[in-house]
This record gives structure tokens, sequence and C-alpha cells, in this order.
């Protein structure tokens, strides 16, 4: 069963309609817990991609050989061998960063968004569309990330990037761990409310 | 010979266990020792000592049994008003958790040992688990499972049991696997892909079990099975564990807080959103934003007990 949607809307679909954070609520952890500037999202996303891309290719070229009642244990498998790779290289390579991301690298392979795209997606499509897809759900997860990061960091350090931009710090609130759950909450609030905007005005345009 | 291994690597812990509290009065003028504030170890002495002698911070050589080459700076002695038992106070303060020896070189180069009860260490580390690093209020894991199945307080009960019983059997089998295959032919680069198949084989041999010997047990709690391997709490244990160098006991306390503490944030949220659903929120508000915005509240709750230390 092959999709009939080009590569292009493959992308956009996982980065808009089916995006991992706002849309599907997935992966809800590092959102809350290391979303805290938008590095911190840049990087945790770049590994995500990785093991999205890497493990959708996988199971979309060894569909066919995996018997169906072993299929959630070999997908498991499967992320826990790549989430390996992205572990190891960037210990080696890029140490600090990685000591920020701290314990949430190595449970990538717990996110249920990985897991979800390859039963309902990679699975069942072609290699080419499967490796679009992750693409697609790879950036929409760092989109969201950074998104977070971005209104906790402007809004708790007055700053982006690690560059200050205001010269002072609005909300220190922001920064606390804990205010991811706030700041998750009111900007999942925010979308729903643009979108209910958006077809109000849509229907009264019909 | 796994057996044996294992219970080599456990009786000195048990033994341990017997010798309990604080009752290590073998050395001879020290009658008492314990831990004072966070920052002081209070010593009894069985005769009133000299007073130049006893508060003269030289006179004391403290270190952490682990590393007896890093000393610690005691910065001040003091007599107390009964004239026996001397404070120590240091300049930085001391990790209460680890058993620390104290060497009093003006006694003829006597030392004694100070440490928590070990009873007191294992509660300790379930009530952190539990209340103080709660892993989904404080650790923000595990939080996917925790938004999706904290609908229902019937939901809630039936995902924190599963939970319950998968964390410890899986805890276990990791902490076994970690301590005699992993550690011992060093293959700690495999620690992600085996902590994570020893889950899904947990989860596979419970959902048999269950299914052939309580099948009324299995259709309620049947469909939370699956979920459970996307659930980070089970592979941060494991992980935790391996990081830290626990011990059996310790193994077993940290997944039964975990797993309890994951059960009360179900079902102190699974209350609360049985509530929401009457309440007039806002449309855009409703279902899982107002829901994160609860759990901020929670969290914020759970901040509260960061200050608290039992023993």
């Amino acid at each position: 069963m092959a999709t009939d949607k080009s590569s292009m809307q493959l992308i956009t679909n996982g980065i808009l309609n089916e995006n991992p954070i706002f849309r599907l609520v997935l992966s809800m952890c590092p959102a809350v817990g290391i979303s805290t500037t938008v590095m911190n999202g840049f990087m945790l996303g770049i590994a995500v991609l990785f093991v999205q891309v890497f493990s959708s290719l996988t199971i979309a070229i060894f569909k066919n050989v995996i018997h169906p009642r072993i299929r959630i244990p070999t997908y498991t498998l499967t992320i826990a061998t790549w989430v390996t790779v992205i572990d190891m290289v960037l210990a080696a390579y890029l140490p600090e960063a990685y000591a920020k991301m701290g314990i949430f690298i190595k449970l990538i392979v717990a996110f249920a968004i990985i897991t979800m795209r390859l039963e309902m997606f990679a699975s069942k499509e072609t290699v080419s569309a499967s490796f679009f897809d992750g693409i697609g759900m790879g950036l929409g997860f760092m989109a969201g990330m950074m998104a977070i990061g971005f209104v906790r960091e402007l809004l708790g350090l007055g700053s982006l990037l690690g560059y200050d931009l205001l010269g002072f710090k609005p909300m220190l609130f922001f920064v606390l761990p804990l205010a991811g759950f706030f700041c998750v909450g009111l900007m999942m609030g925010f979308f729903n409310y643009i979108e209910t905007r958006y077809k109000s005005a849509k229907r009264a345009q019909a | 010979m796994k057996m044996i291994a294992m219970l080599r690597r456990v009786w000195p812990t048990s033994l341990f266990l017997l010798l309990l509290i604080p009752a290590f009065a073998w050395a001879g003028s020290i009658a008492g020792q314990r831990f004072g504030a966070a920052d002081e170890i209070v010593l009894t002495f069985g005769a009133a000592p000299e007073q130049t002698t006893a508060t003269n911070p030289q006179n004391y050589s403290v270190h952490e049994e682990a590393d007896p080459d890093i000393r610690l700076a005691v910065s001040a002695a003091s007599l107390g008003s009964d004239g026996r038992s001397v404070t120590l106070k240091f300049a930085a303060p001391l990790n209460t958790l680890k058993p620390h020896v104290v060497a009093v070189t003006g006694q003829g180069g006597e030392s004694i040992r100070v440490a928590k009860s070990y009873l007191g260490y294992l509660f300790g580390i379930l009530v952190s688990a539990l209340l103080i690093n709660n892993f989904v209020f404080t650790k923000y894991l595990g939080l996917c499972v925790f938004f999706g199945t904290s609908k229902r307080k019937d939901t809630a009960k039936g995902m924190g049991f599963t939970f319950l019983i998968v964390m410890v059997v899986s805890a276990i089998m990791s902490w076994f696997f970690y301590q005699f295959i992993l550690k011992p032919f060093q293959l700690n680069f495999l620690q992600i892909v085996v902590f994570i198949g020893l889950v899904s084989l947990t989860v596979q041999a419970v959902d048999t079990v269950l299914r052939k010997v309580n099948p009324v047990l299995f259709n309620s709690f049947g469909v939370y099975l699956v979920l459970v391997i996307a659930n980070c709490v089970i592979l941060a244990v494991p992980l935790i564990l391996a990081n830290n160098e626990y011990n059996f006991f310790e193994t077993v306390m940290l997944a039964v807080g975990a797993g309890g503490g994951f059960m009360l944030a179900l079902y102190l949220m699974a209350s609360v959103r049985e509530r929401l659903e009457l309440a007039n929120v806002p449309r855009s508000f409703r279902g899982v934003p107002i829901a994160f915005i609860v759990a901020g509240q929670f969290a914020l709750a759970f901040l509260g007990f960061s200050g608290l230390s039992i023993f």
C-alpha cells in the first residue's frame, strides 16, 4: 500500500497537521523537562530526527520479514540500537550539550512518537515514503521543542540562543523546570484558539 | 553459580541490617555519634574530655568511608553544655547519606564510624522516589501515559497498578543483568538495548501469565500493558540504578517508589480531571491544555516536598 502524498506533503504533514507535540500530544516528557532554551530544543530535535529517520528506514526495509506477533519488540530494539548510536556520538563529539540533555537522550527509546510512526506508517508504506515521513516527524518535533524553548527563553531569561535581547528578565518563573507544564498548556490553548478562530472565519466566508 | 555470587554480594548488606542502628559502641571513649545539622557531626564521649584538646579542630580528621583520601575540613569544634558532647562544624555540608569516619588524633588514634541506619537510608530512597523526586512532577518523565490515562479514576488505578508490577519485576531483572552480565563483560554500551529488551520481555510475560491465571484481571488491566513500554519511567529506573551502582535492596526500594509515585500522581490527576469535566473551562483550553496547567500546579505543590528529610 503506497501513500498518494508527495514527499513535500509528507514533510509538512509532520510539521503542521500531525505535529508530534502540539497535535498528537506525544513525547511530552522532553517538551516539559528540558525545553528551557531554544538550543536545548534544537539539540534534542536533531537526536530525535536522526533516530526517527533511521528507525523508519530500517523498519520499512525489513517490514516483510518481521513477524506481526513480535513486531512491537522488534520496533523497540531497532529504536534502541539507533539511540545507542546517537547517544555515543553525542557523548564523544558534543560532551557539553550531552551533559545538559542528561538522561533524556537515552530515553528517546521510550518516546511514544517514534514507536507510533513505525507502527502506523513505516510498517505499511514504501521505503522512500517512510524516509520523508520520518523527516517530517523529526522536524515537527524539533519545531515544537524550539517553539516552547523560544517562549521560555524569551520570557524567562530575556535572551534567544544565548544572546541577551531584552536586557532584563521579564518572568524568571518560566526558567523553572516545572513552568514547562504551564508553558505547554498555555501554548496549546493558544493554538487551539487560533484554530477555532481560523475555522469560524472560513465558515463565515463559505 | 549465579545464586552463590548473588548471595556473596548480598550478605554484607544483610549482616549490616542485623547490626543496625547506632549501636556501634565498640569504640572506647566515644560513646555516641550522630549527624547534627547538614554540616555537623555530634560526638559524645564516655568521660568528659579535656577542653583544649576537644575543641581544637586539628585533633579531628574526617573522611567519607568510600574516599579515605579526601579529608573533610573541620572548621570548628565546640564542647556542649554537658561537657561530654563535641559538635564538629564543617566548612561544606556533608553528604549524610554516606557513612563517614571520624578519627580523633588526640585520643590515641581512635576512630569511629558515623552513619545513618541502613533501614532509614532504604526508606529514604523509597520516600524520595515517591514524593521528593516524584518521577512525574519533579523529573517530568512518563508524561505521555500520564496525560493519556488520567481521565478516570478507575483507569488511573488500573494503569498505576499494572505499572507498579511491571516496574518492580523489570527493575529487579535489569539489576541482575547489569551486575552479572553487563558489568563483568564490559558491555555497558548495550545498556539501553538490554534494558528496553527486558522491559518488553516483562510486559510480554505479565501479559501471558495474567491471561492464563486471572482472566478477569487481564480484561481490566490488559489494555494498559502495551502502554507501559512507551513510558519513560520504566527505562529511567534501570538507567538510574546502573548509574548509582545500587544494590539489590536499594533497587527494589527505588522501583517501588517510582511505581508508587507514578500511581499516586495518576490518581491525584484523575481525581482533579473528573471534576474538571463538570467545570466551565474556556473552550480552547478544554481537554489536554487545562490538564497541563493542573499538572503544573501539582508540580508546584510537590516542590514543597523538596526540603523533606527523614532520618
